[in-house]
């Protein structure tokens, strides 16, 4: 455990030295041209992460949030591409960056976790063999070094007798244990980065909260930066230190997790907070949002959720633009529940 | 509601139901056992002695990890799966003993809400003939009236009925399971099995159709077996909550006395680890290790190795529901 916590500890506080943000992405659009016309699965997406520091994307299924996670990867295949926009990891522009610098990057400084653990894993190889090599594709490490790096990963997440799981294939593994493997590899090269598509999904709540609380803990001691794409509110309510809602390619409100959880400003994220069922009194019927999710094929011009937005008007059909409603708290919205409503 | 279940006995009841599932061995196992080798059928526990009754009109949550046995409990309440040992008894006639009009009276009443939309309904055949073909076979309604019935159906659950004759693959998540719901309620059931019904869908969508169920309840007096991993929306939803884990019942109780406090070590784990909207910047404490292989569970209580309580008899003798309070009963032996 103490060779990989001494590097883990001393890098962490280098990074706090700095105020630049580990992750900058300005504008970003991502478009798919499919025959049926252009998707804007992302569209003018701005964000940040600082090190250290757990950012919540939120939004339901077509919102962009894991195309938005591939884009800052470089894994987004034809016919999709990233059409405009930055995105600048510790400075670097990725967007420009060479095929073989982000290669470089990628499960180096920034890794990804991804919902499915089965697909992540090579169901051929046995665990050290994959961690091995998810090392020595990045450094110069021996054999035996790097086998007793993957071992202290597999115990900083928490799995019992590591030295049995690096000798077992995926398939031995139940699948909280994989989710722990496919997290153990992210962490692996101590990354800056690691972007979280929806890791605990597919997980039982008590195997949910054992992976949330190893991921919180290690962002901590490590310093590294997360972002923890879901659509489970109540999970980057525990877990997140800023949240970004995302509705149809588009982040409609951003802001620190207890502002946005507690006085949401953009109905969309009113309305996705009111139809939690924990947020209403039992048996009680839910507050649900009219309609569902638009089609991103030929999304009307304007806000993407004036169709099932209460406070809808004329002004609506022009695209809001993002307004500053205090420092770090923005929002894409022609008619914000500001403070006259009681928030 | 609760001067009707005076009246007579409950709507479903299940008694120590357990359904196994053995696991044969093929040729060259037997010929392996034949040859010496110590080859043994193995047998997995779905569900083990469960007892459970339901009152007309009650709503009840069956919570549970995945491998609870929780799904296999609500496929043998609904009649898709007979029970290996124990029987299901629809208004106090067991269901395997009845035949003719009563047998399909008792089918009738007991439908089943699947969790996946995609799978659960047939992609080749149009809404209309998913929604009438069942109340038509069985002579419900004429097959002249089956267009108005369906139309009827459909408004309730809340789809256009001029989209009926679309195939399911032209809907959505959520109106697919609009779609699972009216073919269920064309047959006028009066119990619902709900496995999952909402799993699969986005949170806004959830939050639709857990409100058709509370309205359809209402409007046609329904009772529910609400089957969930979801704490949230079972304690939202619930009268009445049963928490299994690994094929036994282990705490059953009012919701609000049980969401108030958990008397099951295994209840209090899993109810302190649903994340809430009003828990921020917590630190997970979570219970340790994993639910165990059904194949071979611990001896005496099955949440021993997990249980930050267990003590003496924990690994040796089964616990018993026994009653710990009005209409509450929990199997602990730390209730002894």
């Amino acid at each position: 455990m103490s060779v990989a916590e001494d590097t883990l500890e001393k890098t962490s506080s280098q990074r706090d030295g700095s105020a630049v943000p580990t992750l900058v992405v300005e504008n970003l659009k991502t478009h798919f041209f499919t025959r049926a016309g252009a998707v804007k699965a992302v569209d003018d997406v701005s964000f940040s992460v600082k090190a250290g520091e757990i950012l919540g994307l939120a939004g339901e299924s077509g919102s962009g949030k894991s195309i938005t996670g591939f884009s800052v990867l470089g894994l987004i295949d034809p016919p999709g591409r990233i059409v405009s926009g930055a995105i600048r990891f510790n400075g670097e522009d990725l967007v420009t960056a060479s095929p073989e610098r982000l290669q470089d990057l990628r499960g180096n400084r920034i890794a990804m976790i991804f919902q499915d653990p089965m697909m992540t894993l090579n169901p051929v190889l046995r665990v050290d063999t994959q961690m091995i090599e998810a090392i020595q594709a990045h450094r110069k490490m021996d054999r035996k070094a790097a086998r007793q790096r993957a071992y202290d990963a597999l115990e900083m997440v928490g799995i019992p007798s590591p030295g049995e799981r690096l000798n077992a294939y995926p398939h031995q593994l139940s699948g909280g244990m994989r989710q722990r493997v496919a997290i153990a590899i992210a962490f692996l090269n101590e990354p800056d980065l690691i972007i979280a598509d929806e890791p605990t999904t597919a997980l039982d709540v008590t195997i949910q909260a054992q992976i949330l609380h190893e991921a919180q803990a290690l962002c901590r001691r490590t310093g590294t930066a997360m972002i923890w794409i879901t659509h489970d509110l109540a999970v980057v309510a525990g877990l997140a230190d800023r949240i970004a809602v995302m509705y149809a390619g588009r982040i409609v409100e951003t802001g620190q997790t207890d502002e946005v959880i507690d006085h949401p400003l953009h109905p969309y994220s009113v309305g996705l907070l009111g139809s939690v069922p924990s947020a209403n009194k039992r048996g009680d019927r839910l507050n649900q949002i009219p309609g569902m999710t638009p089609s991103l094929i030929g999304l009307p011009s304007g806000c993407a959720f004036k169709a099932r937005c209460p406070r809808a008007d004329d002004h609506c059909d022009a695209t809001p633009e993002v307004i500053e409603e205090m420092p770090g708290r923005e929002i894409r919205c022609h008619h914000p529940h500001r403070q006259e409503a009681g928030a | 509601m609760s001067e009707l279940v005076s009246a007579g006995p409950p709507l479903i009841e299940i008694q120590g139901v357990s359904k196994r599932f053995v696991k044969r061995l093929d040729i060259a196992g037997k010929i392996a056992r034949r040859l010496g080798a110590g080859l043994e059928e193995e047998t997995v526990h779905a569900v083990d002695g469960v007892d459970l009754s339901i009152d007309e009109g009650d709503v009840v949550g069956l919570v549970g990890e995945s491998g609870c046995g929780k799904s296999t409990l609500g496929r043998m309440v609904a009649g898709i799966m007979p029970p290996s040992d124990g029987a299901v008894l629809y208004k106090g006639r067991d269901i395997a003993s009845l035949s003719g009009d009563d047998k399909l009276e008792a089918t009738f009443a007991v439908q089943m809400i699947f969790q996946d939309p995609f799978s659960s309904l047939n992609p080749r055949m149009r809404v209309e003939d998913i929604v009438g073909e069942a109340p038509v076979v069985h002579g419900l309604v004429p097959r002249k009236g089956m267009s108005d019935y369906v139309d009827e159906i459909l408004t309730k659950v809340g789809l256009d009925p001029a989209l009926k004759r679309r195939y399911p693959h032209q809907f959505s998540g959520g109106q697919r399971q609009r779609i699972g719901i009216a073919r269920a309620l064309a047959v006028k059931p009066k119990f619902l099995v709900c496995d999952e019904a909402i799993a699969a869908l986005d949170v806004s969508i959830q939050a639709q159709i857990i409100n058709l169920f509370m309205d359809l309840r209402e409007e046609f007096d329904l009772t529910y077996l609400f089957i969930s991993h979801d704490l949230s929306v079972v304690e939202h939803i619930s009268e009445r909550v049963v928490i299994m884990y690994l094929g036994r019942v282990v705490e059953t109780a009012q919701a609000e006395a049980l969401f108030a406090a958990p008397n099951h070590p295994y209840a209090q784990a899993l109810l302190s680890e649903v994340p809430r909207l009003d828990q921020r910047k917590r630190d997970f404490q979570p219970i340790k290790g994993e639910i165990p292989s059904p194949l071979d569970p611990p001896p005496g209580c099955h949440f021993h190795p997990r249980c930050p309580q267990s003590f003496g008899p924990c690994s040796s003798a089964r616990p018993v529901l026994k009653s710990i309070g009005p209409d509450r009963i929990s199997a602990c032996h730390l209730n002894d």
